[in-house]
Formats: C-alpha cells, sequence, structure tokens
C-alpha cells in the first residue's frame, strides 16, 4: 500500500468515466424509463375511464330494459281493458239487437193474429149467413132480416 | 497453486514470501516501489484493470442505452434500469437540486458499476491471471494485482474525485464568499475567536470524509483478498497424507464459504461508496 501518482491517473478515469455515462448513457434510459411511467399513468387512466364508461353504460342500458318493460305492461293492461270494453259493447250491442228481433217478431205474430182473426171472422160471419140463408131461404126475407143479420155479424 | 508447488521444488517461497509477492503492485518502475509515497511512478496494473473494467461496465450499459425502449423492455434493459431506477432514487433522496441530480446520479451510477465490477475482480482464483502474466511475460517474478480497489491508489483516487465533486458544489451553491464565509463561521458560530476552530474543524472534516471514504474500500478489499491467499496458501500445503487431504478439503470450503461471502462484501461496498458519494455531495448543497 504505497502511494503513487496511479492516484491522479484514477482521479481522472474517474471524471472521464462519469463524464461519458452523464453524456451517453444515463439521458437516453431516463428518457425511457419517463416515458414508461407515463404511457403506464395513461393506461391506467384510459382504463378508469373505460370503466366509468361501461358503469353509465350498464346504467342507460338497465334503465332501457326497465322503462321497456313497464310500457309493455302498460299496453297489456290497456289492450286488456280495451278488449273487455269492445265485449262489453259487443254484448250489449247482441241483446239489443235480439230484443229488436223478437219485439219485431212479436209485433209480426200479433199484426198476423189481428189479421187471421179478421179473416176468421169474416169468413165466421159469411158462413153464419150462408148457413142462416140456407136455414132462411124458406121463411125470411133476406132482406127483411138485414138488420139482425147485421147485428149477429157485429157480435162474431 | 501450481506456482508455489513448482517454486517449492526450486526455491521454495515461505508462506510470508508468497503473500507478499502478491501484494506488490506491477509498476512503472520496473520493480516494487520502496517509498512509501513516490509520484514518478504509476501502478500499472491498476491502470489496465480498472480503465477495462470502466469501459466493460460503460460499453454494456452504452449498448442498452443505444437500443432502450419506452416499451416492453428487454432482459439486459430490465437489469440495467433496476440499477439505474435505485441509484436515481437514492439520489432523489438526498440530493434535493434537480440540477445538480443531472450530473450526480450519473457519477453515482459510474462509481456503483465500476467499484462493483472492479471488486468483482477479487472472485477470479488469486494465481490465475499472475500466473498468466508471469507465463507471458516470461519473467517468474512479475509483479501483478487483479484488484484495482485493492489499490489504495485507485480508491484514494476516486474519494479526491468526490471531494472536488463536493468543493464545486460548495462553491456553486454558496458562491465563493459563502462558502469561505461557512469554512470559517461553522460549526460554532461567527465569532472572530472561533474563526481558527471552525476553519480546523472544517479542513478535518473534510479530510476525514475523503480518507476515510477511499480508505473503507480499500480496507475491506485488501482484506478480502488477503484472505484468498491465506486460503489458496492452504490449499498449497496439501500432499498425500491424512493431513493433506484435509487441507485440500478445507480449501474447497473454506474457499467457496468466502467467496459466496464475498459477493455480500463486493456488493455492500460498491453500494456504500456510492451512497457516501451521494451523501457528500448532498452536504455540500446545504447551508450550515
Amino acid at each position: 500500500m504505497n502511494l503513487n501518482a496511479t492516484l491522479f491517473a484514477q482521479l481522472v478515469v474517474f471524471f472521464i468515466l462519469a463524464w461519458v455515462t452523464m453524456r451517453f448513457i444515463w439521458p437516453p434510459i431516463v428518457k425511457a424509463l419517463d416515458e414508461r411511467a407515463k404511457k403506464i399513468a395513461d393506461g391506467l387512466a384510459a382504463a378508469e375511464r373505460g370503466k366509468h364508461d361501461l358503469e353509465l353504460a350498464t346504467k342507460r342500458s338497465t334503465d332501457a330494459l326497465r322503462e321497456g318493460k313497464e310500457k309493455a305492461a302498460e299496453l297489456i293492461v290497456n289492450a286488456e281493458k280495451r278488449a273487455a270494453q269492445v265485449i262489453e259493447e259487443a254484448k250489449v250491442a247482441a241483446k239489443a239487437e235480439a230484443d229488436r228481433i223478437v219485439a219485431g217478431a212479436k209485433a209480426e205474430i200479433d199484426q198476423e193474429a189481428v189479421r187471421t182473426k179478421e179473416q176468421l171472422r169474416g169468413q165466421v160471419a159469411a158462413l153464419v149467413v150462408a148457413g142462416a140463408e140456407k136455414i132462411l131461404r124458406r121463411e125470411i126475407n133476406a132482406q127483411a132480416h138485414a138488420d139482425i143479420l147485421a147485428t149477429i155479424k157485429q157480435d162474431l | 497453486m501450481s506456482t508455489a508447488g513448482q517454486e517449492a521444488v526450486t526455491n521454495a517461497p515461505t508462506a510470508g514470501e508468497y503473500i507478499v509477492h502478491h501484494l506488490v503492485q506491477w509498476n512503472t518502475s520496473g520493480h516494487a516501489q520502496k517509498d512509501v509515497i513516490d509520484f514518478g511512478i504509476i501502478n500499472i496494473d491498476t491502470m489496465i484493470f480498472s480503465i477495462l473494467m470502466g469501459v466493460l461496465g460503460l460499453f454494456v450499459m452504452w449498448r442498452v442505452a443505444r437500443s432502450v425502449t419506452s416499451g416492453v423492455p428487454g432482459r439486459m434493459q430490465a437489469a440495467v434500469e433496476i440499477v439505474l431506477e435505485m441509484v436515481n432514487d437514492q439520489a432523489k433522496g438526498i440530493v434535493h437540486s434537480a440540477e445538480s441530480r443531472r450530473f450526480v446520479g450519473p457519477l453515482a451510477l459510474t462509481v456503483f458499476i465500476w467499484v462493483f465490477l472492479m471488486n468483482c475482480m477479487d472472485f477470479l482464483p488469486v494465481d490465475l491471471l499472475p500466473l498468466l502474466w508471469q507465463t507471458i511475460s516470461g519473467d517468474h517474478h512479475a509483479y501483478l494485482r487483479v484488484v484495482p480497489t485493492a489499490d489504495l491508489n485507485a480508491t484514494l483516487g476516486m474519494s479526491t474525485g468526490v471531494l472536488l465533486v463536493c468543493l464545486y458544489y460548495n462553491i456553486k451553491i454558496k458562491g465563493l464568499g459563502g462558502w469561505v464565509h461557512e469554512l470559517f463561521t461553522a460549526p460554532f458560530g461567527s465569532h472572530p475567536l472561533l474563526y481558527p476552530v471552525n476553519f480546523a474543524m472544517q479542513i478535518i472534516e473534510f479530510l476525514a470524509k475523503t480518507i476515510s471514504h477511499g480508505m473503507r474500500l480499500f480496507g475491506n478489499m485488501y482484506a478480502g483478498e488477503l484472505i484468498f491467499m491465506l486460503i489458496a496458501l492452504m490449499g498449497a500445503a496439501w500432499t498425500v497424507s491424512a493431513t493433506g487431504v484435509s487441507l485440500f478439503v478445507g480449501h474447497v470450503l473454506a474457499g467457496s464459504a468466502w467467496a459466496i461471502f464475498h459477493i455480500l462484501i463486493v456488493t455492500l461496498q460498491a453500494f456504500i461508496f456510492m451512497m457516501l458519494t451521494l451523501v457528500y455531495v448532498g452536504q455540500s448543497h446545504e447551508a450550515h
């Protein structure tokens, strides 16, 4: 362990090596490290943003789904109500129509009955008159008893 | 251990001679340095291996930096990024000026990688490179030390570099006047009687920081190298006998254990050297 001029030579080498590192080695590597740190930070931020967007989208889709379901349920309820109403109306209309038909038929029957009665009455009256005529031909003048005959005819 | 084995036949170095031989640098004087301080000499082996390790470390990182991508990183890029990020985090925690960090960050990274690689030279078998060098150079007594951080010149050179950086930032941040004012008024306060005491304290602080910074790394690596040598000596003494074989087994066991433990020391010392660099530079930013 003797001291000699190696000390100064080593001192010079020391600074040359340090200068080389400072000039050619340190800056590019530090730059790359900083760039990578930035890339990673950006990537993390983007991922965070993506996650947030996904959350929003999920929320929106859930809302849309719920809205759709509500609308569909409302439509079904309306349709059912409408159907019930239509049925009710149809029932009422049918009943009215039926009543009308029945009433018409009844009226016709009544008319027919009246007409038939009228006819029958006439025929009976004629028959009676004919009968009476045959009986009375022998003893009664039709003309002389016309008023009696009319009275009978009236009572039939 | 073949050197020791061969030499046992010819001139049989003692254990002491073996270790001393291993602790002598290959320098420009052509022989072992005699004086404790001699600035006319440069250690060739320390320079070769430290520059080699520095260039290797920076070349690998430079290749990564050239093809660096902010997308998915490759394994090599990820490895370099881990180290760089670690250093950068430490720098951010200690040096609060972003402007200064543009130099201090790379400086700390360089220190960490460089010291780590230089320390790692310790993992090579202690005799491998010296033996190779002795064979290539043809001189069987050629000196070679392969761990630059086990040379006090290297570690003190680096810690002096850190001292210069600290002085630079002291002046840059506080201004020359502000710094001189601080030299004379901190830590005890502004009073003419206290000026010399303060100044002495400041000088001692700078010296102590710098020397302990360099000495700490040197001491750890030097001691680690010594222990590898002692383990090598144990294996060198093996013979075909019960004791001899147990020495061999002891070498393998102790060598493995120490090498594994040394991985921790190597990394830890590189980390400590880097952290202290940051701490000292950080301190030079703070006014007392």
